[in-house]
């Protein structure tokens, strides 16, 4: 899950962090009352989970409260790589000396957290990460002892030959990290670190992305989550406990399991067809899940047929069958569906789908052949 | 012959009372693997299905029965401490099938289960199975067959498609493997293609792999420098779009690491079989056996 700007800002704030005043508005008087309370100039953000706000004109400097009105303005509204701006974060504007940037992930090399920290920071980073390497410095952690001093100095001196702002990063260092564990991140990042030309260290940038799996146990994390950022039949699916994503062609899947989910995807397209999504109705299966599978994938209008690849394992393929008997009882089906389903209780599932009219068969590339074919209307 | 699991493989199933653990624990006994303990907490003394002595700890199963390897079907919240538990009780063989393990409880896992020598596998992953000797895990037993072919595979449903595949086409396993999806595993590609180059009995593997990260291509190294058996190779999530989660944690594309593209390459430069489709492995293993 992404964290908007602001709400990891708010994050790095709590945790001690140097972040420039300011809050988030939704509507243009809004920003010019934050832009009043806290003194311009102000910059005024999209706050939308997307790369290159800025080149896509969402970030704007502001010199006086009527300028943050007019610029929240022309930016609420805006699309920004198919994503509409609901609020921008108005916040004041830090006079900028030298950029630098700090991030850390949870590397799958080393199976740790590792800290990426470089001098040249700002909107070019990756650029920087590609074609000079080494101006770049990676430093793992191992959680157990956390991020020792010295290692957070290593990294201070790295950015700064100052001793007085190598210390200031190096406690910035520890103070992301600690967010970083205490928000259960997979990525968090400050970019830009600015050092002002009166020698203060400010963030001014902050991004970071929870992972999934950390949700439960952390409700007040949670609960952050923007949903009218996100594609609606996704947040369906979340709700229903689907893993699902939209895509643009007409054949819509349903599979167990992401990797026979992408494979099944990619046959569809060896055949000559087009997925029109991403679904994967995961483990422990019950008719539910299969219920609302169908469901989301049915209000979709480019589907012009269902294929269900189910291989049971831990899933059992007469939960799947029921699943299916039941939603297009509720709702007959406007579309052509093809049923492959094999493995855990096959015999019984497929004498369910018999018994309601419906054929099954065992066998993968037949099935993704079958619904290629049925999209493209053929039969 | 197999690699990590065989008939002398004595388990003990960490959760055996719960929904998943009772009814996988039923199927592996009747595949024929010795399951000799069962552990949930407070249900000791108690015994599964009539026969299995449950224990309130990993320690006292392992003690009393002489368990040798574990397999965890616990929650998500508790799957840490489960792995750690088990990596603590003297078997040298832990398999967690539980899927959501926070990935900061795997940084700490991790190094806790190296240094003391055990080897685990998982999470989010479905295990492992010798056909015809032990099955531990989740993967269906009869979809399986004895033969030459080690599997090792970063999916669930994939590996039973291809599996199922080579059993239809007369193509045996020595063993299957599922490292599961997860950024950070206790058991890589690496470290079973280096077991099945030294067993005897596996003439050659079958590999399935995902977008995202660098394992494939690090494996492709790998085949390329130190094994002589022959590998054959497959990438889901060829039409993935980048950017996006595809359920594994893993199947993340970043920038540009991590893409099919990249690992086809990587696979193709190392001289390996590149399977298209789940169904070619059967005519790009048959060439090579």
């Amino acid at each position: 899950m992404n964290l908007h700007e602001y709400q990891a800002k708010e994050i790095l704030r709590a945790q001690g962090v140097n972040i420039p005043p300011g809050r988030v508005a939704t509507t243009p008087a809004e920003a010019e009352a934050i832009a009043k309370e806290y003194g311009v100039p102000v910059m005024v953000k999209a706050q939308v989970h997307a790369g290159g706000r800025g080149k896509a004109g969402g970030v704007k400097f502001c010199k006086t409260p009527a300028e943050a009105k007019e610029k929240a303005t022309a930016i609420l509204g805006m699309k920004i790589k198919e994503l509409t701006v609901e609020q921008v974060l108005v916040t004041v504007a830090a006079d900028i000396g030298s950029e630098a940037y700090v991030g850390i992930i949870v590397d799958r090399a080393t199976k740790k957290p590792v800290f990426m920290v470089s001098a040249a920071g700002g909107i070019d980073i990756e650029e920087v990460a590609a074609s000079t390497p080494e101006k770049i410095l990676y430093v793992p952690v191992d959680v157990r002892y956390g991020l020792p001093t010295y290692d957070a100095m290593r990294m201070g001196f790295f950015l700064y030959s100052d001793v007085t702002l190598a210390r200031g990063a190096a406690k910035i260092m520890q103070q992301l990290y600690a967010a970083f564990m205490a928000s259960g991140c997979s990525l968090a990042e400050i970019n830009p670190l600015v050092v002002t030309p009166a020698g203060e260290l400010v963030a001014v940038d902050g991004k970071m992305v929870i992972d999934d799996n950390e949700l439960d146990r952390r409700p007040e994390i949670a609960a952050l989550r923007d949903e009218r950022s996100e594609e609606p039949s996704e947040v369906d699916a979340r709700h229903a406990n689907l893993t699902f994503i939209k895509l643009d062609g007409n054949v819509g899947c349903v599979v167990n399991g992401a990797g026979l989910a992408m494979a099944t995807m990619d046959l569809v397209k060896y055949y000559g067809g087009e997925p029109a999504n991403f679904l994967d109705i995961g483990g422990s299966s019950n008719p539910e899940k299969v219920v609302n599978a169908l469901r989301i994938i049915t209000a979709d209008p480019n589907v012009k047929a269902i294929l269900f690849n189910i291989f049971g394992g831990i899933t059992r393929t007469d939960d799947v069958a029921n699943g299916i008997v039941t939603a297009t009882k509720a709702n007959p089906l406007k579309v052509p569906i093809v049923i492959r389903l094999t493995g855990t209780n096959e015999e019984i599932a497929m004498q369910i789908l018999t018994n309601n009219g419906f054929t099954a068969s065992s066998d993968m590339d037949t099935a993704v052949q079958q619904a290629v074919a049925l999209a493209k209307g053929g039969k | 012959m197999s690699v990590f699991i065989d008939k002398h493989t004595k388990l003990v199933v960490q959760g055996i009372t719960g929904r998943d653990g009772s009814f996988h624990a039923k199927q592996m006994m009747e595949y024929g693997t010795q399951v000799v303990a069962g552990v949930t907490p407070g249900k000791g003394g108690q015994r599964f299905e009539g026969t299995v002595p449950i224990f309130n700890t990993v320690a006292d199963a392992v003690q009393a029965t002489g368990a040798n390897t574990s397999v965890i079907y616990v929650p998500p919240p508790f799957a840490a401490d489960a792995i750690m538990e088990a990596a603590a009780s003297g078997v040298s063989l832990v398999v967690c099938i539980t899927e959501g393990v926070p990935v900061l409880d795997m940084t700490k896992v991790y190094p806790f289960v190296k240094e003391r020598g055990v080897r685990l596998i998982g999470p989010n992953c479905p295990g492992l199975i010798t056909p015809g000797e032990s099955k531990v895990g989740i993967i269906p037993g009869r979809i399986c067959t004895p033969g030459p072919v080690g599997v090792v595979s970063r999916s669930g449903t994939l590996t039973y498609e291809v599996v199922y595949q080579l059993t239809r086409a007369g193509i045996g396993q020595t063993t299957c493997v599922g490292i599961g999806g997860d950024p950070i595993n206790g058991t890589n590609f690496i470290d079973c293609l280096a077991a099945f180059e030294k067993d005897p009995a596996t003439k050659a593997i079958a590999m399935m792999g995902e977008i995202g990260g660098t394992d494939e291509q690090e494996a492709a190294e790998f085949i390329r420098t130190q094994m002589k058996k022959p590998v054959v190779g497959f990438i889901a999530g060829q039409t993935a779009p980048p950017g996006r989660r595809m359920g594994h944690a893993g199947a993340i594309i970043s920038g540009s690491s991590g893409t099919a593209q990249e690992k086809l390459e990587a696979f193709a430069a190392a001289g390996m079989g590149v399977a298209k489709r789940p169904i070619d492995f059967v005519e790009l293993m048959k060439a090579r056996l």
